[in-house]
Parts: structure tokens; C-alpha cells; sequence
């Protein structure tokens, strides 16, 4: 019933009662315990919310006038709160962890009567490229499960990817929807910095985080989003403006763009490797749908990654002092002293990826280093931002690949995190810019899917949908499908 | 050899908002331990911190009365540490880009003329949460009630020179912040906490001299006390041929000494950085213009009214103005009363007594100031004699009432009548023939027996004037 069908298609059977959203959410329930030995997407399922919601969505559905969105079962990554149910952020640190709150976007969701399977698999908090940073154990990638799924937000991606879900929720803070995205085959939105409310979604790097979407295409993408996007009173840097295009999004999926100006910058498209042939049949396609294309530069964005990883690095490493073992959180055994406490709980509660950033970032933000680190690179960050404006004096967007390569094999890249800081060379820029963008499959390499990204302006979401809607007219990359597993 | 002590001190003042600086949980004093802190107050994942913009007016209005530039701009930062009661690991304050810079506050001390200190900055930021240490054997407790409380840091220049003028300097902030209504003023509370910086120099030298700073004072006895035994204590140990080293100290108020905490190379590095979670504050003219509206007279303006305008002394004016309840009872006393100087003493004197007695401050007075004005009023117009109103006024005190209903029930009005008042003088001295005959004789002092024989018969409603000037008459002949 579910697997080859898109979100939209799936709303508008539940709409139609041509099957219930108990059907449905059981179909995806069952289709995730098959699935958890092998692609181990979920770190918590939750069956019985999921049903409970599933019911009074058919009731809310049978009583009509329901919101589109109304009994669609969709996964969190584990980063968002969720009331009631353990946040893990993949960590042992937050095992236990049970918010008394629910993060603004996912209640957004729920009162639109999203039905809630589970809690998805990531790197801890957040921070990696490979969901091999899991607590939890890592992810399969569903086209080849000796690879990995992408990360942070692996588990998210693999679900969409492998139909456990017609639709997931995302962190991305350097690339973490999109290099996912690529990897497992799916399209995914990183809105603008401040379109989605961060609040109660666990912060890695607060200044560059942003919730996204991972679903199909980008009709399903822009209905989530319209659900859960909007000005929210309790996060400062949330954008107070309307979008009514977005909101009309809730009912009614985005129009085919047939025109456009497409900046093509040079420094993203040196050494392009295996991703030169999707990428240029891509840029073919849309010049062919009615695109103009158009060389832009944005000189700065070599020193993007060194820039990125001080940034979040010193953000990261103060937002996550609280977890201390005092008041909640791992807490060591029979602590000797408070320094005792402190330095096993924290020792003992976070994985050696998330301790590097902490030690790094700690280094970035102390005296005698601070200008040269954590200034420098605010500089830095200022300048590339300015890039990207004055390219989009002349474009509409920016093309770009999403990732280097196809998904590497898991365990490949553990010993060398330089190396792995490497995977998010195209998608860290727009992040450090606070843009919008997204990752949408343009082509194959051998038997793995590939991606590319579009970049707009910021809250130019629509530009980057209806023009992701009009490649997605004339491709099918995203209805290809892995083999199912076991 | 003489010395010169150079002072500074950071006043926190925290601001009499209903709720906290970041959430909206209460910041009322005295809650069962832990019962108002929020997600937010707690450092829970996930939840965002929410500027108050009470807050923002609140450090807006003392930046306007210290006469000082209000930024326009200003920035959050973290300052980072590890402490339990710190729950977020970091506090959330202002660094480099303060809402408040340089101001001023004129300061008057008991010697010597009044003094202008030096304003640094003051910035906005979050009060931690309270390590409880003596209720639980070998055990501490965390109480996170105050965490995100707002506070605001008044940091001096160095402009200090003795601890009188910090003592001093302390009191006239804290009647300031009570003028304003940004703080409840109350110490005992922990309302208003001050860490002084103390060094000592050779009169006459302009290089500072090393500092330790003395921590969390909270009452403006011990400040001065604190700085005292700081200055002696440098003093001694520079003149023992000692060097003092820069520290954190304790003040015992016990053993009155300081103690030091920790030294200075000890210190954490706090990795100051801004608030990603916080926009900068940005304040326009139209806010700025709309806080000066709302402006009370500051005390320095209000003792130089009350000094040239009702012509009062100094030190009257000065004692009324210090506390803005006693200054606005001592106001609506005069509104009914029409006279100042009588006003002031009555409130300095007799309600002041009262109150004490009582333990009560003016603002719990039992008595509106209506009351006394009213009374004040009757001396002034003649009907009751001063003394008199002593009597009527502990009636008030005491039971209650209206005042001319009072002086109708007991029959207290003035006896002003000169027949009235010539019969009583006369049966004095007829019934007096010996004092007459020793007044006669040049015996002045006698005099003073008759006015008391006459006050009395009249049960002290006479007026004292005409019974002089008649009493004077009548053993004239």
C-alpha cells in the first residue's frame, strides 16, 4: 500500500478513506521491525503513540475538514523533544532523557495530525557525517548496507529512503540533511536559518542549526514544511515573517518553475570526479526546461570548512555544559568530588567525536586564541555570506554538487576526521550563510544514488521547490528505489 | 607614611521583574526550593532563552537617571563556567557591548562636600541558582528559584577613597534604584549585593596599587567594615615590607576579617563569547523617549527642591529624600499640613519614633499621611497647641480615628478666648499670694510656675502665647 507511493499521494488516499492512517501507520510499523536489524534507522519506535494518533486522525478524518496532513505517518530524528518520550540526541549522555516538552515544529506537525512512528538514528548530537557517531549503534545505508547512510541526520534519510517512512525530520547544521539526502537517494530541505522554531530541538551549533525535511520529492517537502514552519515566540531567532506561498503549501503542492536564472560557481565545480556526469546532464535538463544559466564566484568559500568547524566547534562546546551529571543526563558512579563528577559523567556520557569538538572549540574560544579563531572566522563567515548576496544580485539560485562522492563505506573514514570534515565541503557554505538548500537525486553512480544542491537567497524556499518541482517533472532519480533488504 | 585607598565597586541590583530575565517563570523571593524554575531556568536540551523586555526598560531607566549613554546596541554573551548551581554551564551576561555606559551618581557623605563618582558601565545579565550547604549533612543542595533571575551590574570607576564614601556610594544607589522601581532595595533579600575592589597607593602616587576584591557584601555596615579591615590589613602588610597579592576575598561579619577564596591565577578562563541563542538588544529613540516619560523626580533633584523650595536643611532634606516612602509621606503630610519645616519634624520626630518602636517601615505605616497632615494643620491654624497634638497623635497611633473628631470628642480645641483665659489667671494668682509677692521681688523664675499652674488648670488647651503675654499683664500690677 505505502512503499512506492509519494507523502502527497499517500495524504490524499487518507483524505479519500480509500485506507484508514491505522492501516497505513501499521504497514510502516511493520515495515520498520523488519528493517531495524539490518538498517537500524530507528533508535526508539513508537508503536503505540503512532496507533493512538492514527485513530483520532480517522476520526478527525471522518469528521472531514482535517488538515492535508492528517494522519501521514512521519519519523523525528532523535534531536527533536518529544514529550513523553526519550530524546536521545544518539548519546549515552541523554539515554534516559524524557523531555517535559514538545519542540515547536513537531507540535506543529502534531496538531496538524502527523502520526508519529518513532525517534530516528544520528550521529551524536548531531555532530558527524556517517551516523557512525551513534551511541545507538550506526545506520545501513539502504542501497548498499555496507555503507553509510550519510549524517547526522542518517536515520532520517534511510527511512525515507528504504520506505519506512514517506517522510522524516532533520537537523542540518553543516550539510546534515543534505549529504544524507544525496547518500540514500531522497530529496531534503535545509530552510533558512530561522524559518523553523529551534526550540526544543537539542542544539549542537545554535547560530547555524536548522530543522528540515526529507521526503521523496519536493511536493511532500513543502507540504511538511508548510506545517511546521513559522514565527515561534520562544526562539529569539526565529524569523518573525509570513510566507503565505508556504502556507498555502499545507494543501496545495508547489508549481513547475519554467524560467529562471541559475548561478553556476566555479569554485564548487573544480575536480568534480564522479559526480561531473549527473552534474552536467543536471545543468542540461534545466537549461532544456527553460533555465538560463549563468557562471557566478563566491570567492571565500575555500576557507568555508576551517571556518565552519571553529564556529560550531566553540558553540557546541558551551552548548553542552549542561550536560554536567548534576540535574539530568549520564551521571558517573559515586562521584569523589564534584571535579570527579564533572569529568567521568562527561568522560564516561559523550562519544570521542562530540569530545573532539568540545576540546576544539574550547581551544577556539579561550584567551590568547579567541581573536585569532573564533573572530577570524566570524569574519570569515561575514565575507562568505556577502559572496552569496552579490551573487544573487544576478541569479535566482546556485546549483552545486551536494556531496564529493557516492556514500563511502562505514568504517572507511572513522580514523581520519579531517578527512570526514572533508565530506561537507558543498553543503557548509550555505550553511555558514544561513541560506536555504536542498539536495535533490540527479543521477547515479555505479548503483548509488547522487545528489545536487540548489541554494536561494534566504527564504527564497519557494524558488528552491518549484524548481526542484520542475526537475522532478522531467526525471524519475527520485522515484528510483534501493532493492528492499532482507 | 600616609596612604590613599582607591575603591571600586559592582553593585548587583536585581530588578524587581515579575518574571525571570530569559522565561517566564516567577522570581518572587522565598518559594519552596526548586518550585519556580522552568525548563528554561534549568538548562533543560532543547528549550531557548527569551529576552524580558521589562528588563531592557528596567536598565534603560537607570542608565537615563545616572545620566549615562544608553547603547543602542548592546550584546549577550556566555561566560563560561562549570558550578552546579549554574545550570546551563554558562551564564548569560554582557561583556564587551553593555546596555548601559558611562554615567554618574553624586554622592554625599557626612564630611566634606558632595563628591561625583564615575559610572564604568552597567550591563544586564542572569543571577545563578543557590548551593544550599548546612541542611543536609555531607551533602549540598541546589536550588535553582533565583537561576535567571535579572540582574543589573553597576560597576564604579576607582573614584572611591575611603570606605564612608563606598558605604555612602552603595546607600545612594540603592535609594536611586528605589526611586526608580527597578529594585526592591531589599538587602537581607540579597537584592542589591556588592563586591568592592580595594587597593591602597602612597598619597600622592598615580599608579594603582594591587587590588583584592571582596565579594558579595550585602549590607552597608559591613561594606564599610569589610573595606576597613582591607585597607588596614594592605596597609600592614605593605608596611611590614609584604606585597599584597591580587585575590578573591570573603568578608566574615563575625570576626570581622576578610578571607581570601581563591587567587587570581587560579582563575577561570570564562570564554566570553556572544550568544548565539540571543539577538543583539537593539534600542530606538521612540523606547528611549518613552522610558524619560516615565520619570520619577531623582532623589538629588528632589533634596535640592526640598532645600530651596520649602527651605529646608540639609539634613532634613537629605533624611527624607534618602528613602523615596519617607520623602512621599513626608510630601502628602505636607500637601494637607501647608507647612514644610513642621511637616519634616514631624515626620523625622514623632512618626519616625513610632514607627520604630514598632518595627515597621514607612510603608507599612498604619497611619496615611493624611492624618498627621490634618493634625499638623490644627497646630497651624491655632485650634490645638503642640503639645496637645503629642497627645492627639498617639490616639491616632494607638486607636485610631479622625483627627477633628478626636479634638471634638475630648474637648481639645485651644482655649483662645481672652475672658476665658484672664478668669484662669486670675484665680492663680489669688490662690498664689507668696510666689506673686517673690515675683514682685524680682524673682523671674516663678514665672514659670504660674504659666505651668494656668496650662494646667486649663487641662493644656490654653493657648501658651496669650497666657504669657496675659500672665505678664496681671503681675505687672
Amino acid at each position: 500500500m505505502h512503499a512506492d507511493s509519494s507523502l502527497i499521494e499517500l495524504a490524499n488516499g487518507l483524505k479519500n478513506r480509500t485506507f484508514s492512517s491505522l492501516e497505513l501507520t501499521n504497514a510502516y510499523l511493520s515495515a520498520i521491525d523488519e528493517s531495524q536489524d539490518e538498517l537500524n534507522a530507528f533508535i526508539t519506535v513508537t508503536a503505540d503513540i503512532a496507533r493512538a494518533q492514527a485513530k483520532a486522525a480517522d476520526e478527525r478524518l471522518a469528521a472531514g475538514d482535517a488538515p492535508a496532513l492528517c494522519g501521514v505517518p512521519l519519523a523525528y530524528k532523535d534531536i527533536f523533544c518529544t514529550e513523553g518520550v526519550a530524546t536521545t540526541c544518539g548519546s549515552r549522555m541523554l539515554e534516559n532523557f524524557i523531555a517535559p516538552y514538545t519542540a515547536t515544529a513537531i507540535a506543529r506537525l502534531n496538531d496538524a495530525g502527523a502520526v508519529m512512528l518513532g525517534k530516528t538514528n544520528l550521529d551524536e548530537f548531531a555532530m558527524g557525517s556517517s551516523n557512525e557517531n551513534s551511541y545507538f549503534g550506526s545506520v545501513a545505508n539502504p542501497w548498499d548496507p555496507s555503507r553509510v547512510p550519510g549524517g547526522s541526520s542518517g536515520g532520517s534519510a534511510c527511512a525515507v529512503a528504504a520506505g519506512l517512512a514517506p517522510a522524516a525530520l532533520g537537523t542540518d547544521t553543516g550539510g546534515s540533511i543534505r549529504q544524507p539526502a544525496a547518500f540514500c537517494g531522497v530529496s531534503g530541505l535545509k530552510p533558512t536559518y530561522g524559518r523553523v522554531s529551534r526550540y526544543g530541538m537539542v542544539a549542537f551549533a545554535s547560530s547555524l542549526d536548522q530543522g528540515g525535511v526529507f521526503a521523496r520529492g519536493a511536493a511532500d517537502i513543502a507540504m511538511v514544511l508548510g506545517h511546521m514552519a513559522g514565527f515561534d515566540p520562544r526562539d529569539s531567532t526565529s524569523a518573525d515573517q509570513t510566507d503565505d506561498w508556504l502556507t498555502a503549501c499545507r494543501s496545495q503542492p508547489p508549481s513547475a518553475a519554467s524560467q529562471g536564472r541559475i548561478g553556476i560557481p566555479k569554485q564548487y565545480f573544480v575536480d568534480l570526479g564522479v559526480t561531473d556526469a549527473s552534474m552536467q546532464n543536471a545543468c542540461r535538463t534545466l537549461e532544456a526546461a527553460g533555465f538560463t544559466l549563468v557562471d557566478v564566484s563566491v570567492p571565500h568559500v575555500d576557507a568555508a570548512i576551517a571556518c565552519y568547524y571553529i564556529i560550531a566547534g566553540a558553540e557546541a562546546s558551551t552548548n553542552l555544559s549542561r550536560y554536567d551529571g548534576v540535574r539530568f543526563g549520564h551521571r558517573c558512579e559515586d562521584p569523589q568530588s564534584l571535579d570527579d563528577l564533572y569529568r567521568r559523567s562527561r568522560s564516561e556520557g559523550f562519544g570521542a567525536e562530540v569530545k573532539r569538538r568540545i576540546l576544539t572549540g574550547t581551544y577556539a574560544l579561550s584567551v590568547g586564541y579567541y581573536d585569532a579563531y573564533y573572530l577570524k572566522a566570524q569574519k570569515i563567515r561575514r565575507l562568505i555570506q556577502q559572496d552569496f548576496l552579490d551573487a544573487f544580485a544576478d541569479v535566482d539560485l546556485i546549483i552545486a554538487p551536494t556531496t564529493p562522492d557516492v556514500a563511502f563505506k562505514r568504517g572507511d573514514l572513522v580514523d581520519d576526521p579531517v578527512a570526514m570534515y572533508q565530506q561537507d565541503i558543498y553543503t557548509i557554505p550555505a550553511s555558514l550563510a544561513g541560506l536555504p538548500a536542498m539536495s535533490i537525486p540527479c543521477g547515479q553512480h555505479q548503483g548509488l544514488p547522487l545528489g545536487m544542491q540548489l541554494i536561494g537567497p534566504h527564504f527564497a524556499e519557494r524558488t528552491l521547490l518549484e524548481t526542484a518541482a520542475a526537475f522532478q517533472q522531467l526525471t524519475d532519480f527520485h522515484q528510483l528505489r534501493p532493492e528492499p533488504t532482507a | 607614611m600616609t596612604w590613599e585607598s582607591v575603591i571600586g565597586l559592582e553593585v548587583h541590583v536585581q530588578l524587581a521583574t515579575r518574571s525571570k530575565i530569559f522565561s517566564g517563570a516567577s522570581s518572587a523571593f522565598g518559594a519552596e526550593p526548586n518550585s519556580q524554575a522552568c525548563p528554561v531556568d534549568l538548562g533543560l536540551p532543547g528549550v531557548l532563552p527569551v529576552l524580558n523586555e521589562e528588563a531592557v526598560r528596567m536598565a534603560v531607566k537607570f542608565g537615563l537617571a545616572i545620566g549615562a549613554e544608553v547603547n543602542a546596541y548592546s550584546v549577550f554573551d556566555r561566560k563560561n563556567y562549570f558550578y552546579p548551581d549554574l545550570p546551563k554551564g554558562y551564564q548569560i551576561s554582557q561583556f564587551e557591548q553593555p546596555i548601559v555606559g558611562r554615567g554618574e551618581l553624586i554622592v554625599h557623605t557626612e564630611d566634606g562636600p558632595p563628591k561625583t563618582i564615575g559610572i564604568t558601565r552597567a550591563h544586564l545579565e542572569e543571577d545563578a541558582g543557590k548551593s544550599v550547604h548546612d541542611a543536609y549533612a555531607g551533602l549540598t543542595g541546589i536550588d535553582l528559584n533565583r537561576t535567571g533571575t535579572p540582574l543589573l551590574e553597576v560597576v564604579s570607576d576607582p573614584d572611591l577613597r575611603t570606605a564612608a564614601e563606598a558605604a555612602a556610594y552603595f546607600r545612594q544607589l540603592h535609594t536611586l534604584v528605589r526611586y526608580l522601581k527597578i529594585c526592591d532595595g531589599n538587602l537581607a533579600q540579597g537584592s542589591m549585593r556588592c563586591d568592592a575592589n580595594v587597593s591602597i597607593r602612597r598619597m600622592g602616587e598615580s599608579e594603582l596599587g594591587v587590588r583584592s576584591e571582596i565579594k558579595n557584601i550585602n549590607s552597608f555596615r559591613f561594606v564599610e567594615m569589610a573595606i576597613n579591615y582591607e585597607i588596614e590589613r594592605q596597609i600592614e602588610l605593605l608596611e611590614s615590607g609584604g606585597t599584597v597579592e591580587r585575590d578573591t576575598r570573603l568578608y566574615d561579619a563575625e570576626r570581622n576579617e576578610t578571607r581570601s577564596m581563591r587567587s587570581k591565577e587560579l582563575s577561570n578562563d570564562y570564554r566570553y563569547f556572544p550568544d548565539p541563542d540571543l539577538l543583539p538588544v537593539e534600542i530606538d529613540d521612540a523606547f528611549i523617549d518613552a522610558v524619560a516619560a516615565s520619570m520619577p523626580e531623582l532623589p538629588e533633584a528632589k533634596l535640592n527642591r526640598y532645600v530651596t523650595e520649602l527651605d529646608l536643611s540639609d539634613y532634613d532634606a537629605g533624611w527624607l529624600t534618602q528613602d523615596p516612602d519617607a520623602a512621599g509621606y513626608f510630601e502628602a503630610v505636607h500637601a494637607v499640613s501647608g507647612n514644610p519645616k513642621l511637616s519634616a519634624n514631624w515626620v523625622m520626630g514623632e512618626l519616625s519614633a513610632a514607627l520604630n518602636r514598632a518595627e515597621l517601615d514607612i510603608a507599612q505605616s498604619p497611619l496615611s499621611a493624611e492624618k498627621p497632615g490634618r493634625l499638623l494643620q490644627r497646630i497651624e491654624d491655632g485650634t490645638v497647641s503642640g503639645k496637645i497634638a503629642k497627645g492627639i497623635f498617639e490616639t491616632l497611633w494607638q486607636q485610631g480615628g479622625e483627627v477633628d473628631a478626636i479634638i471634638a470628642a475630648e474637648g481639645l480645641e485651644q482655649v483662645t478666648d481672652t475672658g476665658a483665659i484672664q478668669s484662669l489667671i486670675d484665680e492663680i494668682i489669688a490662690a498664689n499670694p507668696d510666689q506673686v509677692a517673690q515675683f514682685q521681688a524680682g524673682k523671674d523664675k516663678v514665672f514659670g510656675f504660674f504659666v505651668g499652674q494656668v496650662m494646667k488648670a486649663s487641662k493644656g488647651k490654653a493657648n501658651p502665647q496669650q497666657v504669657n503675654e496675659l500672665l505678664r499683664d496681671a503681675l505687672k500690677h
